[in-house]
């Protein structure tokens, strides 16, 4: 057995950080390693190394036993290497082809494109590789599973035979993870070698042959996937047992604190994208909203928070009417909000963390005596805050960009948590945060539910969804498929219905639920 | 990156984060370097370089020999005049810093709120306009009353001036660059339609009257020292704007809304109301240049009276990073190379353009700190740059 890629010592420096530091890998020939290691690991930098985006300070490359010296994703590619990136390369309103010929467009007598001759070449890898598309389709009329095969084709067309994939299931259901963990398959059989660069750690053992761990830029050691339990790969990563299962009493619903009634809502393109949902939430309950990015999720938090305005419906809060109201009144009536996006709508990363800390009630005693800001008391306030959620920064002067993900998530809980809520919405909580951020954040979650606060709790992550929510509604295309009982909902259930299709319209048996 | 490796234990202090030592650093190496190659031109026209810097630093400065002598022969004679004239250079760039402190703390206003003020030229004009309204018209009035009314006069002016493009930008969502350049065409056309009629002092020439003695911004020296209390006005204004900007509700509401809309709307702020407010408030303090122009120097306003220190106010905001102080001193650079690029000219027969080769160099270093730090070998420190404004999409 061959190594197909090897490398050596490699070190990078940025100013003031040390992303890697002397790391060892070694890919064997027709194998999947999998590099798994939290946000800020230096999975990446690593990664851009080898595809030639960065110089390593030190460091050998080796492929097929030969040093190499890649300057530039060109030479990555002119040595087999090609990438996957996290967030697809891809031109929305060309066609596959035009895609994948972007860059090495092969031309008919010097000045024509052959579209064909690249559409012909798209059709025999599919075949090839079991990676069904059409070329003739739009990039932007692609599911995001669709997508992410072209995107792996680009690279098979560039003959690639070492493929890196960058947090590849980050954006897939479930089945779709399935789908591409059978393509890596057969990708291996048909002799190429695989990265599989992920934080999650259940896949990891599904679909690698070797695991490398990366822990603040050195290699913490590698294992085989036989030998590997969650709870080993969470310690690896993080450097600590980390308690992966959120422990949390059962429920004691109270009254309904969030009504909400036939909601229609447009997205900023002004196309409908909430059709009619009708749900609520009680005190001390946490209802999880599961689905696909992109069924709606962002627009019915958007309009429950006021930052979109209701087309129709009604949404009460502990009985009062909020839709359409400011964001300001909802706020005041007790409505926390972590964004899904947190460095758009959460922060504001050039402004020092104590002003984030105080970003929705600076206008409010004790922040403020008149319009005069008690610099003091909002000083003290963010003091306070750091100790008391743990955000690790060196002091509270720094701007909010210089902190990590898990950190900057952790200011926006300090701050929401700490003035008088009653209900909670939380979106994407915990995504591209690392295990330790997202046990502190569900543990932080679950202490609000047992405090009386209703919460609304939207993820893309099933994981996150069955490990939180009481109970689990699940949207697909705008509309909520069906609410159930978390003690019935499991991976299978709720992946099929956020594909849109009732489980009981399907061969899968309630029988076979525990 | 990894944890917190990144981040350097200092509170901001200076501009911008960083010390005040690191904000200063790159302005000041821009301004030698614009100086050298400003040299290099004017060994290009075959001038003497030491010649041309002598003369613009007497411009600028004065010299300190005639000021000892201006000293002696004062305390001695009692005669005043060599005293006067080694002054005379020193508050004269104070002078033509004033409409620059003020004007450019107008743009820079802008900017916290992401909003891009090209209207100050004719928002300064208004105000000099309105004030001068005020100054002649009224007679009778204590100076105490006057004075600040025809400051608030200018000020209101230039605030309406301002008010509306953030108005059409609230409500239609008309962007304010194209209508701060439409109002300064109006504001143009109307000063000179009003300087040929309604405003026009008694004669041929399209000037107004000049104002009563009673709505002048008093001068420290007698004639022909124009050094006046529009600095100091301009001085309290930069200050009360930092006040404004760091210390209150309204001020934190502006920046939020300048570097981050989105999070501004989460954090329940009213955008809009923001706009209409900020370029108001710019609108305002670039028509108080105008006043401070009129009361404190010229008395009268004349067609082309403005002479673009609206406009070098966006260069201005731009290398004061939009920072009150910054700008102060910004603009104080500018005073001293205007005023110091006369006196090159008359006595080293340099061309006063040399002057704004170098001002335009300036700019570019600052602009693009990236060449300085190349040059000059600077490790790039980690501060949030100031947002400017937004594209034109917003």
């Amino acid at each position: 057995m061959t190594n197909v890629l090897e490398l050596r010592g490699i070190t990078k420096r940025f100013p003031g950080v040390l992303a890697n530091d002397k790391v060892d890998i070694t890919l064997r020939e027709g194998k999947i390693l999998a590099l798994l290691g939290e946000n800020g690991a230096g999975k990446t930098t690593l990664m851009n190394i080898l595809y030639g985006l960065y110089k390593p300070d030190e460091g050998q490359i080796f492929v097929r036993g030969q040093e190499v010296d890649i300057q530039s994703p060109n030479d990555a590619i002119a040595r087999g290497i090609g990438m996957v990136h996290q967030h697809f390369m891809l031109v929305p309103v060309m066609t596959v082809t035009e895609n994948v010929m972007l860059g090495v467009e092969p031309t008919k007598n010097g000045v024509f494109l052959d579209h064909d001759k690249v559409a012909d070449r798209i059709r025999e890898i599919s075949d090839q590789y079991g990676l069904e598309v059409d070329p003739h389709a739009y990039i932007k009329d692609l599911p995001v599973g669709i997508q992410q095969r072209v995107e792996i084709i680009k690279v098979l067309y560039r003959q690639a035979d070492i493929l890196i994939l960058d947090e590849p299931t980050a954006v897939l259901t479930p089945q779709e993870v399935e789908g591409l963990f059978r393509i890596l398959q057969t990708l291996i059989d048909k002799g190429k070698s695989i990265i599989f660069i992920t934080h999650k750690l259940k896949e990891v053992m599904n679909a690698a042959d070797d695991i490398t761990v990366l822990r603040l830029g050195r290699i913490v050691g590698s294992i085989d996937p036989k030998d590997a339990t969650p709870e080993i790969l969470a310690s690896m990563m993080v450097g600590r047992d980390v308690n992966l299962v959120v422990m949390k009493q059962p429920a004691k619903p109270g009254e309904d604190v969030l009504k909400v009634n036939d909601l229609y809502v447009r997205d900023e393109r002004k196309n409908m994208t909430v059709n009619g949902v009708s749900f609520d939430v009680c005190k001390g309950e946490v209802l999880g909203v599961a689905g696909v990015q992109g069924n709606g999720q962002t627009e019915l938090v958007y309009a429950l928070t006021g930052l979109l305005p209701v087309e129709s419906g009604e949404i009460y809060l502990s009985g009062t009417a909020i839709h359409n109201k400011s964001p300001r009144t909802i706020l005041e009536h007790g409505v926390a909000h972590i964004p899904e996006d947190r460095q758009r709508h959460g922060l504001i990363l050039s402004f020092p963390i104590y002003d984030n800390m105080m970003l929705c009630t600076y206008y409010e005693a004790p922040f403020a005596k008149g319009v005069s800001l008690q610099e003091n008391v909002i000083q003290n306030n963010a003091e306070t805050l750091v100790k008391q959620y743990d955000v690790r920064t060196p002091n509270i002067y720094v701007n909010a960009s210089a902190l990590s993900g898990g950190n900057q998530q952790k200011v926006i809980v300090a701050r929401e948590f700490s003035r008088p809520i009653q209900l909670l919405i939380a979106s994407q909580p915990t995504r591209g945060l690392d295990v330790g951020s997202i046990e502190y954040i569900h543990n932080q979650i679950i202490k609000k539910r047992d405090e009386g606060t209703g919460v609304l709790l939207v993820s893309s992550e099933l994981d996150e969804i069955l490990a939180l929510s009481d109970r689990i509604a699940v949207m697909y295309k705008g509309q909520i498929m069906d609410v159930l009982d978390a003690k019935n909902a499991n991976k299978d259930n709720l992946g099929l219905l956020m594909a849109g299709v009732h489980p009981s319209e399907s061969t899968q048996k309630e029988e076979r639920l525990p | 990156m990894t944890q917190t490796a990144t981040v350097k234990a200092t509170k901001p202090k200076g501009i911008g984060g960083g010390t005040l030592g690191q904000a200063l650093l790159v302005p000041a190496l821009a301004v030698l370097s614009g100086l050298i190659i400003g040299a290099i031109f004017i060994l290009a026209i075959g001038e003497n370089v030491l010649t041309a810097y002598g003369a613009l630093f007497r411009g600028s400065f004065g010299s300190l020999p005639a000021l000892i002598e201006g000293i002696r022969v004062y305390f001695s004679t009692g005669e005043n005049q060599a005293l006067v004239r080694a002054l005379y250079p020193f508050t004269e760039s104070l002078v033509t810093a004033t409409p620059y402190i003020l004007t450019g703390l107008s743009v820079a206003v802008g900017f916290r709120c992401g909003l891009f003020n090209i209207g100050a030229e004719g928002q300064f004009f208004i105000g000099a306009l309105c004030s001068a309204f005020v100054g002649y018209s009224i007679r009778g009035l204590p100076a105490f009353i006057h004075l600040p009314l025809a400051i608030l006069g200018g000020a209101l002016g230039g605030a309406v001036w301002g008010m509306i493009p953030g108005y059409l930008k609230a409500r239609f969502g008309a962007h304010e660059v194209v209508n701060t350049i439409m109002m300064n065409w109006i504001a143009f056309r109307l000063s000179d339609w009003l300087l040929n009629g309604p405003m026009q002092a008694s004669g041929f020439r399209p000037v107004t009257p000049n104002i009563q003695p009673t709505a002048e911004l008093p001068r420290f020296f007698a004639d022909p020292l124009r050094f006046n209390w529009g600095f100091v006005l301009a001085l309290v204004m930069a200050y009360i704007v930092y006040w404004f900007l760091f210390k209150t509700t309204l001020g934190f509401e502006i920046r939020s809304v300048g570097a981050n809309p989105d999070a501004a709307r989460y954090a329940g702020m009213n955008i809009v109301k923001n706009f209409v407010f900020v370029m108001a408030l710019a609108g305002g303090l670039a028509g108080m240049a105008g006043s401070a122009q009129v009361l404190g120097v010229d008395h009268w306003v004349g067609q082309g009276f403005a002479a673009g220190y609206g406009f070098d106010a966006i260069a201005l905001a731009l290398v004061g990073k939009s920072h009150p102080f910054g700008v102060v001193l910004a603009a104080l650079l500018f005073g001293f190379l205007r005023s110091g690029a006369t006196e090159m000219q008359s006595m080293a027969g340099i061309p006063i353009d040399i002057i704004s080769i170098i001002q335009g160099l300036v700019i570019i270093f600052i602009a693009a700190p990236a060449i300085i730090r190349w040059i000059y070998r600077i490790p790039t420190i980690k501060t949030e740059e100031t947002v400017l404004t937004r594209g034109w999409g917003s």
